[in-house]
């Protein structure tokens, strides 16, 4: 029984080996630029996890990085590369905050949840898209997600700027694109005087329902078979097609998700500062780096989406120390990624030498009675 | 010529224009992918090309200077691709991703350390061929760009003719196509593949400078917007010829050029809507291109000798 759980944890070290050859790489750049990178790495770790509201505003951060994270896993196991993760946060945000708008006197525990399932749907709605011209019309959807987000970020850009403005900012010279605010009775429950609310502790519930819905059903089970070996699901009888869609709408749904929760959990309207990154912090794509470090495991991708919200906040504090702007921790991030896909390499040729391993030594002991005659 | 022709060959000569970068990128993705290598992170090459192009420019006055160390850049980046597709055979789709972010993060970095604030540099000169310039019409739409316009330009026969006519080009495409068999033909399947996506790399590269140093003569942080991966799409576009891509590179640019000048003219088109034209467009095309062109058969997939 064990066996098992030692496999596991062989398998984890190659990914956290890699991610630490990232920070070591990082910290490379760090000394390269004349900051002293333990004294960077200290003031990171400071402001990440240093008080009580440094570590609540760390796991602000990693709340929409694990919803996304989420629906990497669902997707990314099912073989289907969902890039799209800006662009259906987005999508669904908007159209969250505009219900929460269009209906500012509805109770709250009626408002939320609908708000959450009209956020999924049109993230889901975003990521199917892509997720039929992928299955029916053969179109890659890597570069049909990368479109769909340029696409949801210009539509963004109008709406917050035109239709969707806070008439207070429309009146004003300055004209930040941002919605009005949404009524007091919207917002997500707080764990006062932090910013933290409820939609972290949704996300980890979510985490662990996406663990059942990819190990313990149907559903989960087909999206992982077609991923594994599409022949192979075809042949026993799976809809390789709608399970490839199904596998993106899922995927977008939790990014939807992750976009309705910055709104009615931390800035109660939306805004955006007119980058392609403006609304979402970049956690379309930092939520695919979680769940590569966290192994496209729901549960793995918890402490991945804290680590990487981690860094997220304290990069302010490392800026303020060493002055290296925190521009860093974007291409630490991508580092992360390069090298944990390269750790995969470096896992399979040790389970091959295992195994080979394990054959010739069963090999030998069917031999070794014989041997004496000789 | 009355208002509107002039306006119409503002449009024509800026699109012809525009569609520099995409080419440089494209041409050199075209070449990868026909390997059998997808690089995803053209975006993250051309903004360090970008960068490093204008920081050498602008320190130094020397726009060769700053067009080597972009080359340089990309060869390096190209090499890590390289590395991690060919020999840890990576997922290529995700790596790439990787590289985008790190080159997006990088130039972000290193602008905002090194220069602080968008200034200006002359950058690469314009070529105004004497003769062939004053000609009314054609001059002003082919004959007054900078050099890495002309450049881009002359790159897709120059492909079209390594990878059509020369040994070489059988080997790239041997290798994308059935790696097995060019493998048993005593072809290094690596050894071609290093070499397409570390060219990819430089021309990456180079196409993003011709965007900071060719055309706009500044540095902005994530300055390409996307550019880069549009790129990647014109290959599909282009049904991985050259030609193909040309043909993509110059409908896009137009497209980009007419969004430019309805903003600059006022129609009554909001500008989010303009920009978000050429994305749009891109799924369009691909849904009808992809249906007729076949990618090659070894695409994005790692090759292992048996």
């Amino acid at each position: 029984m064990s066996t098992r759980w030692q496999q596991r944890g062989r398998d984890m070290l190659y990914p956290l080996a890699a991610a630490g050859l990232a920070f070591l790489m990082a910290a490379g750049v760090l000394a390269a630029l004349g900051a002293s990178p333990l004294q960077a790495y200290a003031a990171l770790v400071k402001g990440a996890f240093g008080s009580r509201n440094a570590l609540a505003e760390t796991l602000v951060k990693a709340t929409p990085l694990l919803l996304v994270g989420l629906g990497i896993c669902i997707a990314f196991r099912g073989q289907v590369i969902n890039i799209g993760g800006e662009g259906q946060m987005i999508v669904g945000a908007l159209l969250a905050t505009a219900l929460g708008l269009a209906f500012p006197h509805w109770p709250g525990w009626v408002m939320i949840p609908l708000a959450m399932l009209v956020a999924m749907m049109g993230g889901a709605v975003w990521g199917g898209i892509p997720g039929v011209l992928k299955a029916y019309y053969n179109v890659n959807e890597i570069l049909s997600t990368i479109m769909m987000n340029a696409i949801a970020v210009q539509l963004m850009n109008y709406l917050l700027r035109g239709p969707m403005i806070d008439p207070v900012q429309a009146q004003r010279a300055s004209q930040i694109p941002q919605t009005a605010a949404l009524a007091a009775a919207y917002r997500l429950p707080r764990w006062v005087p932090t910013r933290l609310h409820l939609g972290a502790l949704l996300a980890v519930v979510l985490a662990v329902v996406v663990y059942f819905l990819l190990w313990r059903t149907g559903w989960g089970y087909r999206i992982r078979a077609v991923g594994h070996n599409p022949h192979a699901a075809r042949y026993a009888g799976i809809p390789v097609k709608r399970y490839t869609v199904l596998a993106l709408v899922l995927s977008g749904a939790f990014a939807g998700l992750a976009g309705m929760v910055q709104v009615y959990g931390v800035n109660y309207r939306m805004i955006t500062d007119g980058s392609a990154t403006g609304f979402t912090g970049g956690a379309g794509f930092n939520g695919i780096v979680a769940a590569l470090l966290g192994q496209l495991h729901p549960l793995g991708t918890i402490p991945a989406a804290v680590l990487f919200g981690a860094l997220l906040v304290g990069a302010n504090a490392m800026q303020r120390a060493v002055q290296v702007p925190s521009a860093l921790v974007t291409a630490l991030n991508g580092l992360v990624v390069v090298f944990v896909v390269s750790s995969e390499y470096f896992r399979r040729r040790a389970r091959k030498r295992r195994l080979l391993q394990q054959t010739a030594a069963s090999a030998a002991t069917a031999v070794a009675p014989s041997s004496p005659e000789d | 010529m009355g208002d509107w022709g002039h306006i119409l060959l503002g449009v024509l000569a800026s699109g012809i224009r525009l569609a520099t970068p995409y080419l440089y990128a494209g041409i050199g993705e075209t070449l990868g992918q026909r390997s059998g290598v997808l690089n995803l992170g053209v975006e993250g090459q051309m903004l360090l090309g970008a960068f490093a192009a204008f920081y050498v420019t602008y320190r130094t006055g020397n726009v060769l200077g700053g067009l080597l160390a972009a080359a340089l850049v990309g060869l390096l980046m190209g090499l890590a691709m390289a590395f991690v597709s060919v020999n840890l055979q990576a997922e290529q789709g995700i790596s790439g991703i990787g590289f985008y972010l790190f080159g997006l993060g990088l130039s972000d970095l290193l602008f905002q350390k090194l220069l602080g604030t968008v200034d200006s540099v002359r950058g690469v000169p314009d070529a105004v061929i004497p003769g062939l310039s004053d000609l009314p019409v054609l001059g002003e739409l082919l004959f007054r760009h900078n050099w890495m316009v002309y450049g881009a330009y002359a790159l897709v026969p120059l492909a079209w003719f390594v990878l059509n006519k020369t040994p070489w080009g059988l080997m790239i495409k041997a290798a994308g196509e059935n790696p097995h068999a060019a493998d048993s033909l005593g072809v290094s399947v690596a050894r071609v593949r290093y070499a397409t996506v570390t060219l990819g790399g430089v021309l990456s590269a180079i196409g993003g400078a011709s965007l900071s140093v060719g055309l706009l003569k500044i540095f902005q942080q994530n300055m390409t917007s996307g550019l880069g991966f549009i790129a990647v799409a014109l290959v599909y576009f282009g049904g991985w010829r050259p030609v193909g891509v040309l043909l993509g590179a110059l409908l896009f640019s137009l497209v980009n050029a007419l969004q430019l000048w309805v903003q600059v003219l006022g129609l009554p088109i909001p500008a989010d809507f303009a920009v978000m034209a050429p994305y749009v467009l891109t799924i369009v095309v691909l849904v009808i291109v992809v249906q007729r062109a076949r990618p090659p058969a070894a695409l994005a997939r790692p090759f292992e000798r048996e």
